[in-house]
């Protein structure tokens, strides 16, 4: 379990299923849902280096950056599906196709 | 012991995570980002990284997953029972995520990683805030411009239009 491998598999495993949810998902707030999987593998990823990469606190202090864009990213999304489903009465992603009602 | 609980946390959050794209409510779904979420914080334990599972468990599970409850509790009526969501493209969806799957194990396990053990961090909370104060302070400093931006940005496009 101490090796590099290790969490790269574990975080390609959680990427996948995330692209998975991205893919298939049709409701606009379990595709955010996907996006924060993967996210959340981008940072297991990252701390992984920093544990075994020798890239110390660094990698760290990146991984805390991801979980801020992570943060502005879901407020942002969740106000725009909100808008959506206030224009729209649906949050089926498929249906939001026009710029303009 | 420590096998035992690695192993168990891996299973959690791989396990979860898949709850989490393939739950058929989405209320349900929004739980298992909460067990995915609190392994992934035990994993950043294994890898020394205390502070970041901390920072996880408050910002992922205090705020984000929180902002997405409250998302799929606005975008429901309460009258209509359905909370549920369909899944389309199942097939092509299993396709495209086993090759990418697929193409990045191969990946990983061919590519002779560089592997250079880091020394035990005693405490790891004073070394990244003088990594932010320091050597990360422009980005330090964007991010926190960025945030501001969401949070208008978000009040905006959220208030209603008089």
């Amino acid at each position: 379990m101490d090796s590099l491998q290790t969490y790269l598999f574990i975080s390609a495993i959680l990427f996948s299923l995330g692209l998975y949810g991205v893919i298939t998902r049709r409701n606009g707030i379990a595709v955010l849902m996907g996006i924060e999987l993967i996210l959340n593998s981008a940072n297991i990823n990252f701390i992984a280096f920093a544990r075994f990469g020798g890239m110390n606190l660094s990698g760290q202090v990146f991984a805390l950056f991801v979980i801020i864009m992570a943060a502005a990213e879901a407020a942002v999304a969740l106000a725009i599906i909100i808008n959506i489903f206030n224009n729209l009465q649906t949050v089926n992603i498929d249906e939001a196709q026009q710029l303009k009602l | 012991m420590e096998d035992l609980a690695f192993g168990l946390i891996v299973a959690i959050t791989l396990g979860s995570a898949f709850m989490v794209v393939q739950g058929k409510q989405l209320l349900y779904s929004a739980i298992a980002l909460l067990f995915t979420l609190f392994g992934v914080a035990g994993l950043y334990i294994f890898m020394w990284a205390d502070f970041m599972a901390g920072v996880q468990i408050v910002i992922y599970i205090g705020g984000i997953l929180v902002l997405l409850i409250f998302g799929i509790m606005l975008t429901n009526k309460i009258t209509s029972v359905n909370i549920s969501h369909t899944s389309l493209q199942r097939g092509a969806g299993v396709l495209v995520a086993l090759s990418v799957l697929s193409f990045l194990v191969v990946m990983i396990g061919r590519t002779p990683w560089l592997e250079k053990t880091a020394l035990e961090p005693a405490q790891t909370a004073d070394g990244i805030g003088m990594l932010l104060m320091m050597e990360y302070l422009l980005p330090f400093e964007v991010a926190s411009l960025l945030l501001l931006g969401a949070l208008i940005g978000a009040a905006m496009l959220s208030r209603s239009v008089d």
